[in-house]
């Protein structure tokens, strides 16, 4: 019944440090982070925006991944966090008039909140049944942000307006590329967390749970703690990621939060590389500009296109780009590995 | 009391409609043991075939429903054999991951073969109702569904494959020893179920119109429904379709808090409370796993 079992053959086990390992090394790391700042200085407005968007889907994959890649729980209902997270930020700013910067971590937390006493509750679902319980939590939402009670909040099916907060003066930056920038801050502050969690003694709790639940529970992890924190955790990267594109988008509306938008963030996972940080970046990159070639050809088919590539990638990639760069990696300088 | 046996029987007609739904849940999951979220989709496709059948090849109805399960059941069999076949041994994950996929490319293809706009999809039944209760349309739905139900029952019950295909999945192992070939069951399972989504989509898309999204909320429906009647019995999934029918119609009625606005969340709170509360629905039989 659980995922992991089946699965844990394919994947190394946990004796080298996890997540980044394919970016452990100084020059590797100097080379990504001149090329992550440079990318707004390269591209014209809206594709530094699409980048922008890329950082921010990146942390909501990335809390996925943790949920799924390193826990084995799988979540259809990524998208009520993100959405929590949004409509957080946008009822702050529009109502109290809070400083757009503070909601995005007070949308993180309150997500975090929920996903925490959503995870405590589903906690002895899994895989096929927890996919049940949160696909159902996903198509529920939307019609929750409409609803008459909540419509003094959330503005009903018209959902919020926001305006962003202008450039700080002493930043010679446009608003494109200063977005894209407080997007990559945050992007990275999560991957740090997530980088020391899973090398932590919890993240070899939460692998340990993924791999056998039973072996870990006789080895004295309290499982379920364990997994709703986990939950906790995973929210409050979509909740964050969702307080941030509301503020870029500046605009929150109960249509925007979509079981597609779970959809993104599973296929952006499962392409990237499920139990791989880096992966959360590749997939994050994959799902917003793939749409932008596929579009081409038809607007309806980007979906289409991204289903194709999900059952592709279960046959041939079972890692994901994440794991294909490894093995590339490993090919070229195999003294490393 | 009016305005109660009108609910009710408005949720008689609408509990019919998952039930339909339903009984392909569980034909799938006797077959894989999976629920497949591509189920709703499926059938919104197959849907879209008979429209296209009726309004642009002009065959007439009765000649356009036996197609429409035949054409569904062939493509159910090649789904198995050229997606999930290679799959047998993979993990839940992967299988879910599949069904996502398939999700999207059924529901984005028929978006780009037939558009977004919205279709009248003719109903099989006479236009009339008894006394203003229920539309001809409901009663219809009902005994059509009550007709799939005998079917399958009889289907499972008292035919070799039916019994070949029960032994196949509960035990595949032994059932292969007995000579019968498990692979072919799994495609005939895939195969049926299209068949029994390709029925219900032609009877939903009367009452709500076609569109590529028409599925998402009747599909959760349609999970509830087999979730509480017990998803590996067809004959639960039925009462389990009229329980969540009934049930959704009369919450709506008279708790004024849900409404009709917040139907979908009683879905979900039903589908968690069943998943948690009682995991087997009301007439699944319990399954013990061994460590």
């Amino acid at each position: 019944m659980t995922i992991a079992n089946a699965e844990a053959g394919d994947r190394p086990l946990t004796v080298e440090k996890q997540g980044f390992a394919t970016l452990r090394r100084p020059a590797g790391m100097v080379l990504l982070a001149a090329l992550a700042v440079a990318i707004p200085f390269l591209v014209e407005g809206y594709t530094a925006f699409q980048f922008t968007l890329a950082a921010i889907y990146a942390i909501a994959i990335c809390g996925l991944g943790l949920l799924t890649g390193y826990n084995g729980q799988v979540s259809f209902g990524h998208s009520t966090f993100f959405a929590i997270g949004g409509y957080t930020s946008a009822i702050l700013v529009e109502e109290l008039g809070m400083s757009a910067y503070l909601t995005i971590p007070i949308g993180g937390i309150l997500s975090a909140v929920f996903g925490f006493l959503f995870g405590i509750t589903v906690t002895r679902l899994a895989g096929l049944y927890l996919a049940l319980a949160t696909f159902a939590l996903a198509i529920a939402t939307p019609q929750i942000l409409k609803s008459s009670h909540l419509e003094g909040l959330t503005g009903g099916s018209m959902g919020l307006d926001i305006f962003k907060p202008e450039v700080p003066a002493f930043l010679a930056l446009e608003p494109d590329q200063y977005w894209y920038f407080v997007a990559l801050v945050f992007l990275v502050f999560c991957l740090w967390i997530s980088g020391n969690m899973i090398n932590s003694r919890t993240g070899r709790a939460m692998i340990a749970i993924r791999d056998n639940p039973i072996a870990a529970a006789s080895m004295g992890i309290n499982t379920t703690l364990y997994k709703a924190l986990t939950f906790g955790v995973s929210a409050l990267f979509a909740g964050i990621a969702g307080a941030l594109c509301a503020i870029v988008v500046e605009f929150v509306a109960p249509d925007s939060f979509t079981f597609q938008i779970s959809f993104l963030f599973l296929t952006g996972m499962v392409i990237g590389g499920m139990a791989s940080l880096a992966g959360a970046i590749y997939g994050a990159l994959f799902v917003l500009f793939i749409p932008n070639f596929a579009e081409d050809v038809s607007k309806n088919l980007a979906y289409a296109v991204f289903g194709l590539f999900l059952i592709l990638a279960v046959y041939v990639l079972p890692r994901g780009i994440a794991g294909l760069v490894q093995s590339v990696q490993a090919k070229i300088f195999p003294q490393r590995y | 009391m009016d305005l109660f046996l009108q609910q009710t029987l408005a949720g008689l007609a609408n509990g019919a409609i998952y039930a339909a739904l339903g009984l392909a849940i569980v034909m799938i999951y006797q077959a894989i043991d999976h629920i497949n979220f591509a189920q709703g989709e499926m059938a919104m496709f197959s849907t879209y075939i008979a429209w296209s059948l009726l309004f642009q090849f002009n065959v007439p109805y009765w000649l356009v429903f036996p197609i429409t399960m035949g054409l569904s059941f062939l493509g159910g069999v090649a789904i198995e054999r050229v997606v999930f076949a290679p799959l047998k041994h993979a993990p839940v994950l992967s299988h879910l991951i599949v069904f996502l996929g398939l999700y999207a490319i059924f529901n984005s293809l028929a978006g780009e073969i037939w558009g977004h706009t919205i279709k009248k999809f003719p109903s099989p039944f006479p236009d009339a109702s008894y006394r203003g209760l229920i539309g001809g349309h409901g009663i219809g739905t009902i005994l059509v569904v009550a007709a799939m139900l005998l079917v399958v029952f009889l289907f499972f019950h008292f035919t070799r494959l039916g019994l070949a295909m029960r032994a196949a999945a509960s035990n595949p192992e032994s059932a292969r020893l007995n000579g019968i070939n498990t692979t072919r069951m799994t495609a005939l399972g895939w195969g049926l179920a299209a068949a029994l989504g390709s029925v219900a989509g032609m009877l939903i898309a009367p009452v709500v119109f076609l569109e590529p999204n028409m599925m998402a909320g009747i599909l959760l429906y349609s999970f509830a429904a087999s979730l509480i009647g017990g998803v590996d019995n067809p004959g639960g999934a039925v009462a389990g379709g009229f329980i969540v029918g009934v049930l959704e119609n009369l919450v709506g009625t008279y708790v004024e808090f849900i409404g009709s606005e917040l139907k979908l969340t009683f879905a979900l709170l039903l589908i968690i409370g069943t998943l948690l509360i009682r995991p087997n629905g009301l007439f699944g039989r319990s399954v013990v796993t061994r460590v």
